[in-house]
């Protein structure tokens, strides 16, 4: 294995010159380096989180008792609009596409991405769709004096979208800002296939990918087939507000189930395209932490394709209610059921990759053995919700509330957290807190449990999603109140990882450039690694080229 | 990234050259995938609404066959081929008349949609807010030619460089993905004229 990787272990650092900030801010500004990016979208997706939580907390305190007024229907209205557009558009996608820049040019053995000015750009706009979207806290208003940021929901159905029933300019910013995060995407997620196809390093053929990558690859095909739909009913939208043409406008003809079909074309896809990449984390920390190579890798690249092109035919799921016909009803209860069938080989295989493995329960991966479960009790709820004779009774109620959850917070952000404590030393150098980590772990599990497990009962109960405040005696009160309580624990958790972060950037203990014993190509190189990425570009014969270089007499070559 | 392959393979028999696609033309792709997505949604507005605007004007009083436009633009798809098959030959010339003509046929389709609209706003009294047949008439045909506008302007600016002489064979690449491009935008325009000019009809 002589051609192999060679690894880099360290760089002099003694030998950099200390620069003025005003340098290093310009620097980060203008930069076109695919880590750099992927830090800024991350940072970019932690502020949002936390902004998009305290909303959350917000509507939590108002429902925790029945008759409460500490916030104004109105406000609530504001609320839940604003936690659901940042969420999905300002927390997920740039999340998932910050870690997706970061690791995926490393795990190939790239330099770059594909087109790096093109990813500064996405991430530019993007960007400033986030902002544009809470500057309507400022602007919405406008001359009209009606009512601050956007609070037509997070799906935002017509014809309340209309200009007669949503005066002044909340909307539009809203329409704006995700208009504006959709060409972010379609612009990452063009680089990423790209850099995919077109920048492997030597050896590093398709059936060598580590799975992250071939998770990202599927994701971002789908973000053009998804997100496409969205950018189009947004122009329309745009075009009914300021042209006055009739789109969505009942009046003229006009169909508000359109726009239904417009946003779920586009919000089922999404949810996958957010949980692809949490897939994408768990594939590669479970390996490493049971000490095995991950189990049926073709099964897992074929189940993720077929998650792919299922997932674009099962939006109206989400419209039962709306009265699809017989046909209809039927043939998106079925696409929707088969989907949980590529779902549950990729949860069978992480269960044979953990089966006999020597595990280590390093705090990445108990955040992979909560995804584990929890992910499976979203899919069962899932598939519970797929019925449609269930569905009439429970759509747009809290038990859906609960169901969406479970799959964003229980699936996609404990894959997240783990990732974040898999890969922090590659970035920083150093290690994430052990302890904090833990109690991070917990306070969050706990929380979660508490808030999500308990809110499926009160939408048992009858409990619709939205409604601001609601009356005693209706059975919902204690269900409502341990929600609230749950919280408060997510927020600790919270708050302990926050800290973790920033304190380890400064005092945690020194990382070298491969402290899990791990195979794939970013620990191959330094820890944080230079800007280059490799000194000299990697070459690979098999899927773990690490596990090659440091077991030459048993290279992964001779069985793949 | 491309010419990984010149670094010294260790046993040139067994492994063949390491070579991956042009980075331009998957990223052309992957837009063109994206792009013909945002289309779909337009032309499925424009089925969905076919006959059930409230008032007239009908697609069937007002919507004239655009013979001459639609024959320019298709033959702007031959002379920019003719433009990129030119540079790779290192024949600039060619490659500027190239690039010529399909600016000059690009604009002219463009003038025939404009014409088309002048009517249709001024005598038919058409406009995107008269009824449903004209919000997705509009959009759909308005959406396509903003395409064409773009294209436009980017053939423009390789013409230009050609004109100023800098235009080399190296740059063939990169000319063709831009002709991918407009490809797209020409191949786009057949749908239109079939769903509106002919089914819509």
């Amino acid at each position: 294995m002589a051609d192999s990787t060679p690894v880099m272990e360290g760089i002099d650092h003694s030998l950099a010159v200390k620069r003025p900030r005003l340098e290093v801010i310009y620097e980060w500004i203008t930069t076109v380096d695919h880590k750099k990016i992927g830090l800024m979208y991350v940072g970019y997706a932690l502020l949002f989180l936390v902004i998009g939580g305290f909303e959350a907390l917000l509507m939590r305190i108002q429902l925790a008792v029945p008759n409460n007024h500490f916030v104004s229907p109105e406000v609530f209205n504001r609320l839940f609009t604003m936690h659901g557009t940042t969420m999905v558009f300002f927390m997920g996608m740039p999340m998932l596409f910050g870690f997706g820049n970061y690791l995926v040019p490393l795990m190939i053995g790239a330099r770059d991405m594909a087109f790096p000015r093109l990813n500064a750009f996405s991430f530019w706009i993007s960007a400033f769709g986030g902002l544009l979207l809470y500057f309507s806290y400022f602007g919405g208003s406008g001359l009209y004096g009606a009512g601050s940021a956007p609070d037509v929901g997070w799906f935002a159905y017509a014809p309340l979208t209309a200009k007669a029933f949503s005066p002044g300019h909340s909307t539009d910013y809203w329409t704006l800002a995700v208009f504006l995060s959709g060409i972010g995407s379609i612009g990452t997620a063009l680089n990423i296939v790209t850099t995919i196809i077109c920048m492997r390093c030597k050896g590093m053929k398709m059936s060598r990918l580590p799975l992250l990558v071939w998770l990202y690859l599927v994701m971002s095909s789908m973000v053009f087939i998804a997100v496409g739909p969205l950018t189009a009913a947004q122009i329309m939208l745009t075009l009914d507000r300021y042209v006055g043409s009739h789109f969505f406008d009942t009046q003229a003809g006009g169909s508000a189930v359109l726009w239904m079909h417009y946003f779920w074309i586009f919000g089922h896809p999404e949810v996958y395209i957010l949980v692809l990449p949490a897939f994408a984390f768990i594939n590669e920390i479970v390996p490493v932490f049971s000490r095995k190579a991950i189990f049926g890798y073709p099964a897992m690249v074929a189940a993720s394709i077929a998650i792919g092109f299922i997932s674009l035919s099962v939006w109206a799921h989400h419209m039962f209610t709306v009265g699809l016909g017989p046909a209809g009803n039927t043939f998106f209860v079925f696409a929707t059921m088969v989907i949980s069938v590529p779902t549950g080989i990729k949860i069978f295989n992480w269960l044979a990759t953990i089966w006999g493995g020597s595990i280590h329960f390093a705090v990445p991966m108990m955040f992979c053995i909560g995804f584990l479960f929890q992910f499976l009790i979203a899919g069962l709820t899932g598939i519970m919700l797929s019925v449609a004779p269930f569905d009439w009774q429970l759509s747009a109620s809290y038990f859906v509330v609960a169901h969406f959850h479970y799959v964003l917070v229980g699936a996609i952000v404990f894959a997240l957290f783990g990732a974040f404590y898999y890969w922090y030393p590659k970035v920083t150098g150093r290690m994430m807190s052990e302890t904090l980590g833990k109690w991070h772990f917990w306070l969050f599990l706990i929380g979660f449990h508490l808030t999500f497990d308990f809110m499926h009962v009160p939408g048992l109960l009858g409990m619709p999603r939205r409604i601001y405040t609601y009356e005693a005696g209706r059975g919902w009160e204690g269900w409502n109140l341990i929600v609230s309580i749950g919280a408060i624990f997510q927020v600790a958790g919270i708050a302990c990882f926050v800290f973790n972060l920033v304190r380890s950037y400064f005092r945690g203990k020194i990382a070298d450039h491969d402290p899990w014993d791990a195979w794939t190509l970013e620990w191959a190189t330094s820890s944080p690694p230079p800007s280059y990425n490799f000194a000299i570009e990697p070459t690979v014969h098999s899927r773990r080229p690490l596990w090659d270089l440091k077991h030459p007499e048993d290279p992964d070559s001779d069985y793949e | 990234m491309m010419n990984a392959a010149n670094t010294i393979p260790i046993d040139a028999q067994l492994e063949p050259p390491w070579v991956l696609p042009s980075r331009g033309t998957v990223g052309m792709a992957c837009l063109i995938v994206a792009e013909a997505a945002i289309f779909i949604i337009f032309f499925v507005s424009y089925v969905f609404y076919l006959g059930k605007s409230l008032t007239g004007p009908y697609p069937a009083q007002v919507l004239k066959l655009p013979i001459f436009g639609t024959v320019c633009l298709l033959s702007s798809s031959f002379t920019v081929h003719f433009a990129v098959s030119a540079l790779r030959r290192n024949n600039l010339r060619n490659c500027a008349i190239g690039l010529a003509s399909t600016v000059l046929l690009g604009s002219l389709f463009l003038l025939g949609t404009a014409w088309e609209w002048y009517h249709l706003i001024h005598d038919d009294g058409l406009t995107i807010r008269t009824n449903l047949f004209g919000t997705t008439f509009y959009s759909l045909v308005g959406l396509h030619a903003t395409h064409v506008l773009v294209g436009l302007i980017m053939l423009s600016i390789a013409l230009g460089i050609s004109l100023a002489g800098r235009m080399k064979e190296a740059h063939s690449e990169r000319l063709e993905v831009l002709s991918l491009y407009w490809h797209f935008v020409d191949g786009i325009w057949v749908a239109v004229f079939l769903v509106v000019y002919v089914i819509g009809r």
